[in-house]
């Protein structure tokens, strides 16, 4: 994927130097020709077209920021009820990420989670251990959503 | 123009300051480290964020000045927060402070 960008990069240095101006708008029309170039070429790469990779960012970026405001709403209420009928406790996770990188984004995500934070990775990195703050409520509803992060991060890394 | 903007930027500033007021609550009523961690770890975060949004929103609109440390100090809380969280419960679990009324526990089982 670095390959890629640096790649679309010097074709829009060549197109600044056929078109003898060097300028952003110059770079910036390079580039996106150079875009178009690559995405022609896509089959000679071993990895996928990188603007693909370029948008699962995006999507995770904006799934973390509606999760961290349902978070919110789902933590105010329980802080704001008047009675405290709450039953916390520890589960453990399964989870099937490799890297050190990846592991550390669902950690982060999963703990921006509607009632939900993160203790512990287990030594061999197959399991997350994960505080729920109302464990009968939130359960199963948690590992469908948690199933939707562990895509959208792979869709990023595959 | 400037009337719109400066209602978005009360309302911003207005939600930021009721969350970290909400978080403060939570720490205060929670019964345990772990619960109030929840609270703390994201009802703070947004709030901070909230706060900041407002104040970078108010010296682009209003004063016509665009300060990018705002919007880096926003990401960067954006990024510290959910890891300083987690790392206080971890801190307190392998510490052996004891949660509250519980109802699973794997964790215990597995490791120690």
């Amino acid at each position: 994927m670095a390959f890629q960008i640096l790649l679309n990069f010097f074709l829009a240095f060549l197109w600044m130097f056929l078109q003898v101006s060097f300028d952003g708008t110059t770079f910036f029309v390079g580039y996106l020709l150079g875009l178009i170039v690559l995405y022609g070429m896509r089959r000679f790469f071993k990895a996928d077209f990188y603007m693909r990779r370029v948008l699962a960012v995006i999507y995770l970026t904006l799934l973390f920021f509606k999760e961290l405001f349902m978070a919110n709403i789902d933590v105010l209420k329980v802080i704001l009820k008047p009675k405290l009928d709450i039953q916390p406790g520890i589960f453990a996770l399964p989870i099937e990420l490799k890297t050190d990188w990846e592991i550390t984004l669902l950690a982060n995500l999963i703990t921006l989670t509607p009632g939900t934070l993160v203790i512990d990775v287990s030594d061999d990195q197959k399991i997350l251990y994960v505080h729920a703050i109302d464990v009968p409520d939130v359960q199963d509803a948690i590992k469908g959503i948690k199933d939707s992060f562990e895509k959208a991060i792979m869709e990023v890394s595959r | 123009m400037t009337a719109t903007a400066e209602i978005v930027i009360i309302i911003f500033l207005l939600l930021g300051v009721f969350l970290t007021l909400a978080a403060a609550f939570g720490v205060i009523r929670l019964p345990d480290v772990y619960t109030r961690n929840h609270a703390a770890s994201k009802s703070a975060t947004l709030g901070v964020m909230l706060i900041l949004l407002a104040c970078f929103l108010y010296f682009y609109l209003i004063e016509g000045h665009f300060s990018s440390r705002v919007l880096l100090g926003i990401a960067f809380i954006f990024i510290t927060a959910p890891v300083g969280g987690h790392l206080i419960s971890r801190a307190a679990y392998n510490s052996g402070v004891k949660l509250w009324e519980k109802s699973v526990r794997d964790d215990l089982k597995n490791k120690k």
